[in-house]
């Protein structure tokens, strides 16, 4: 592939063999983002330490090294995998991720018998083996493609299967979320929800003459044929079918969110998302008025403050801990989010708005943003459907998980059990986060890596015998 | 997806500029409390310096723990700090000193501003001595006796010793730990004895035969008789006006030293008897016994020592049957035993009374005074001082007549008991036992009133002198065997 001599290194860039210009990896770009990452939570801990009072010990060492290490091995893994991925995209999502550690090293102390700070160290190992693991297995995300169904089903059967679970192995706290087998609780939901993209993305691709033959015209709003919209109506059911039997909103928020605009993205036709939406609200009402917890949930978020120290109270401390944040925050260590319950995981961006103000939670969301925007990138410069759809189908989906759990607990939207992605203590949320930005990396390596698997003899266009040109899938 | 960004940025800016300040200021926001608990509260000490309550250093996220070193003897007078249930006492009451937000405080605070010294609370000194204290609790604790006792030092109303029992323990309420505040409190809400009301201030009760005193200075200061004259009847029963009902001396016993069947007001205070004091109040009459009864501060419904000290009563009098049973002391007549004690005190100070007061100094950090208190005369005298001699005298002599332990040789002490029927069985209800007295009679230095509830260890057979006697002598020997 580097056949000229003189280029340096072929593994910091390719040379195109028509002597244009080498693409460049950005790499460097990448691994320079990093360095700024860890700077930026070195200064996190010592603000931590100086805040809390607390003595300098080694164990803060011992996390920012271990930071800077996954850092490292994980930008060593794009390197080897993906040279020629975003390279916005790792250090988003290590930024984020070592915020979380520093807020769950600050959180620890406070809360009774928490060790929040050291399990997230260990499930970040075990998240970015898995990134890496993925990257390692999915050296093209069109092979993906062809498991389609396989992932369907067994996304959608991870999604149910808490709730066919007798409640002993997947209670916590009200909601069947969870797998619990002996000490390790797992919440299938997170990776049901990739499996399900890559499932959506690829029957989109196979299908989408269903999806955009025009129906009638209705109030100037194209409506697609009944009959076609039987794979929505599919979507629809598996949704109100998991709100009802999980008790919880979120799990089939994301679901069909993400299917919708998936859809979207692929038939560009606003209607989907109409009628999606207004089936949606159909199945939510019905359910609010089978369902206590649902309309608990809604109650709490029309007037928490209604029943402050009973159901309202954790939206209630939530609000608190948002408000004496104020505009520029406590400062970190200095605040106390350990009052809200949960804080660690479903509630973590109040303990983010409380210590870093609305400034830092600005900052942390717009991160999000451009995370989620790089993968939309990634999305546009692919030249296959099915990896646009999976990409853009991906980053939706962190932009719409963040939207409902940051929505949530600042009482935007009524509260749900969901995590915010790399934030959120707990391992099934990270490892999901990971293999996500895994796919969104593939995805970027394969719209930016250069066109060299076929060289192409180096003559004149009008002597140029004619090329089959690969026809996208 | 902008959509989205946008109004999750707009509601985060209602949330946390636009509302921002509801939120942070909100009584039911605790942040504030641990502000305050990050910063070290002050102490409450006792008058010759002995902590009571102070603040130590901790390891965890609230960096100090309120201790109290002596915690269940003066728990009624310091209260709790707990943050959970909030502040009790002088916790309470001197809150805004101990936490260090008194404008008392605000030199000192803008002086920390600018040294950048980290701000402390105030320290209050009270006026407990604490040797007086603890033989007064010991005294109470040793029978498991149910009541309180109060000392207080007659010429200027500082107040030696403030005992309720059963007391608690306060520290578990301070606890970090919010399972020991619950524990605790629910433990101390569901016990029968209501271990968390200070009875010196917080309960009133018949005061019994106490009241006679109320009564004598009634009828000397109006008038309506003099202390010698036989002109009280000294039967041993007598039937109320109006009414079918009829009231009895103490053991049926016609009242001794009669002269034609009548006795005087000297001799009725002596021997206590409650046909002679019964008529009095009748002669007395009602508007002269609610006066003089005010003159001692009874009704007084806005006193803070700084307590706050619920107001003593007299009750209605409504009809002349009502006010006989009311000159001993029954009926609706029910007295703090603060209120007692100040009758008590202002005897001894020569009709004076004094305003109560259980803070000594406000002292700064670093203990020297910001503020000190000062003697205050508590409206016009109650009695003139010949009058309260002649109670002084009376009282000499019913101490005479008392029995119980604790008598000193030497060591003159006036005094009064009281045995007070209570409950809708009066009969079959141990009564609550009292004992109002100070020494040296001569020039008292102390006065104090105990109050055993429900016959402390004698059950029926209880009486002031059996019960309560014994451990206002002992509060009293104690404060002036230590030469106060």
């Amino acid at each position: 592939m580097s056949e000229p001599a003189g280029v340096l290194g072929a593994a910091t860039a390719h040379v195109n063999v028509s002597g244009q210009p080498p693409t460049p990896t950005r790499r460097g770009t990448e691994l320079t983002m990093l360095g700024f990452v860890m700077g930026l939570l070195v200064f996190a801990f010592v603000i931590i330490l100086e805040n809390e009072n607390r003595t300098f010990s080694p164990d803060v060492l011992l996390y920012l090294g271990g930071l800077l290490g996954l850092f490292v091995v994980s930008h060593l893994a794009i390197r080897t995998f993906a040279p020629y991925a975003d390279p916005l995209i790792l250090p988003c999502a290590a930024m984020l991720n070592g915020l979380s550690v520093a807020m769950l090293y600050r959180l620890d102390p406070a809360i009774a018998h928490s060790n929040a700070a050291p399990k997230q160290m260990l499930w970040m190992v075990l998240s970015i083996a898995a990134m890496a693991g993925t990257l390692w297995l999915v050296k093209d995300h069109r092979t993906l493609a062809r498991y389609g169904y396989t992932f369907g089903l067994v996304g959608l059967f991870l999604l149910v299967l808490p709730g066919l679970l007798p409640c002993s192995l997947s209670c916590v706290g009200g909601a069947k979320l969870w797998i619990l087998i002996g000490p390790v609780s797992v919440q299938p939901g997170e990776f049901a929800k990739i499996l399900i993209i890559v499932f959506v993305a690829a029957f989109l691709v196979a299908k989408r003459d269903l999806f955009t033959i025009a129906g009638r015209k209705v109030l100037g709003v194209e409506l697609p044929r009944l009959r076609d919209t039987g794979p929505l109506l599919v979507a629809w059911a598996v949704a109100i079918g998991v709100l009802m039997i999980e008790k919880e909103l979120g799990a089939s928020l994301m679901f069909f969110g993400a299917v919708l605009a998936m859809i979207y993205l692929a038939t560009e036709r606003a209607s989907w998302v109409w009628i999606g939406i207004v089936l949606f609200m159909g199945g939510a009402t019905v359910a609010y008025k089978l369902f206590t917890h649902v309309q608990t949930r809604v109650t709490n978020w029309i007037d928490p403050f209604a029943d402050a120290q009973g159901d309202g109270y954790q939206m209630v401390q939530s609000l608190f801990s948002l408000g004496s944040g104020g505009v520029v925050g406590s400062g970190f260590g200095a605040g106390h989010p350990d009052i809200v319950p949960v804080v660690s995981s479903d509630f973590i961006v109040s303990a983010f708005g409380e210590e870093l103000g609305f400034v830092g939670l600005t900052a942390i969301v717009l991160v999000y943003l451009v995370l989620a925007m790089r993968g939309l990138r990634s999305a546009l410069a692919v030249r296959d459907t099915f990896g646009k759809l999976l990409a853009g189908g991906l980053s939706f989906l962190l932009m719409w998980q963040v939207f409902v759990v940051v929505g949530g607990v600042s009482k935007l939207i009524p509260q749900t059990g969901l995590t915010a992605p790399f934030l959120s203590a707990g391992g099934s949320s990270l490892a999901a986060s990971y293999i996500m930005i895994a796919l969104l990396l593939r995805v970027s390596d394969a719209a930016r890596r250069p066109q060299v698997a076929r060289p192409k003899p180096h003559t004149p266009i009008a002597q140029a015998s004619t090329v089959l040109v690969e026809r996208p899938t | 997806m902008m959509v989205m960004i946008v109004l999750l940025l707009a509601n985060l800016t209602y949330v946390q500029v636009i509302n921002a300040d509801t939120y942070a200021k909100d009584p039911a926001n605790t942040r504030t409390l641990l502000e305050e608990y990050s910063r070290q509260r002050g102490q409450i000490v006792s008058a010759t310096g002995t902590i009571l309550a102070n603040s130590v250093e901790t390891k965890d996220a609230q960096r100090y723990l309120r201790k109290y070193p002596d915690g269940a003897m003066y728990a009624p007078i310091t209260g709790y700090y707990s943050s959970m249930y909030g502040t009790t006492g002088i916790e309470h009451a001197e809150d805004d000193v101990l936490n260090g937000s008194s404008a008392k405080l605000f030199v000192r605070r803008l002086s920390d501003l600018i040294t950048g010294r980290t701000p402390q609370g105030g320290n209050v000194r009270l006026t407990i001595d604490p040797k007086t204290q603890q033989a007064a609790f010991q005294a109470m604790t040793a029978q498991h006796y149910t009541g309180a006792v109060v000392a207080i030092k007659p010429a200027t109303g500082e107040i030696l010793a403030m005992v309720s029992t059963p007391s608690f323990d306060p520290n578990p309420l301070a606890s970090h730990d919010d399972n020991d505040q619950q524990t605790l409190m629910n433990q101390l809400k569901g016990d029968p004895k209501q271990v968390l009301v200070n009875r010196a201030v917080q309960e009133k009760l018949p005061p019994g035969s106490t009241f006679k005193l109320v009564v004598a200075a009634a009828a000397l200061s109006s008038g309506t008789a003099d202390a010698n004259t036989p002109s009280l009847p000294a039967d041993a029963t007598i039937t109320l006006p109006d009414t079918a009902t009829t009231l009895s001396n103490f053991a049926n016993q016609p009242c001794p030293e009669s002269t034609n069947n009548q006795v005087s007001v000297a001799t009725a205070i002596k021997y206590s008897c409650n046909t002679a004091f019964a008529t009095l109040a009748g002669k007395v009459g009602k508007d002269n016994l609610t006066a003089q009864a005010a003159k001692f501060g009874i009704g007084q419904n806005d006193l803070t020592i700084p307590l706050p000290v619920v107001a003593s009563t007299v009750g209605s009098l409504s009809d002349q049957a009502s006010l006989y049973q009311s000159g001993i002391g029954q009926r609706d007549v029910a007295l703090t035993p603060l209120q007692d004690a100040m009758v008590a005190a202002t005897i001894a100070n020569g009709g004076i009374r004094m305003q109560p007061q259980l803070v000594r100094d406000i002292l700064a950090p670093d203990m020297s005074a910001i503020s000190s208190f000062a003697p205050e005369e508590a409206g016009d005298p109650a009695v003139t001082k010949d009058i309260a001699d002649q109670l002084r005298d009376m009282m000499i002599q019913s101490e005479a007549h008392t029995g119980g332990d604790g008598k000193v040789p030497g060591r003159t002490i006036a005094s009064k008991t009281g045995t007070a029927e209570h409950g809708n069985s009066p009969k079959t209800t141990p009564p609550h036992a009292w004992y109002v007295a100070f020494a040296p009679a001569e020039n008292p230095q102390i006065a104090v009133c105990v109050v055993v509830e429900n016959g402390g260890n004698r059950g029926l057979a209880a009486t002031g002198g059996s019960v309560a006697a014994g451990v206002g002598r002992a509060t009293i020997n104690a404060y002036l065997s230590a030469g106060g």
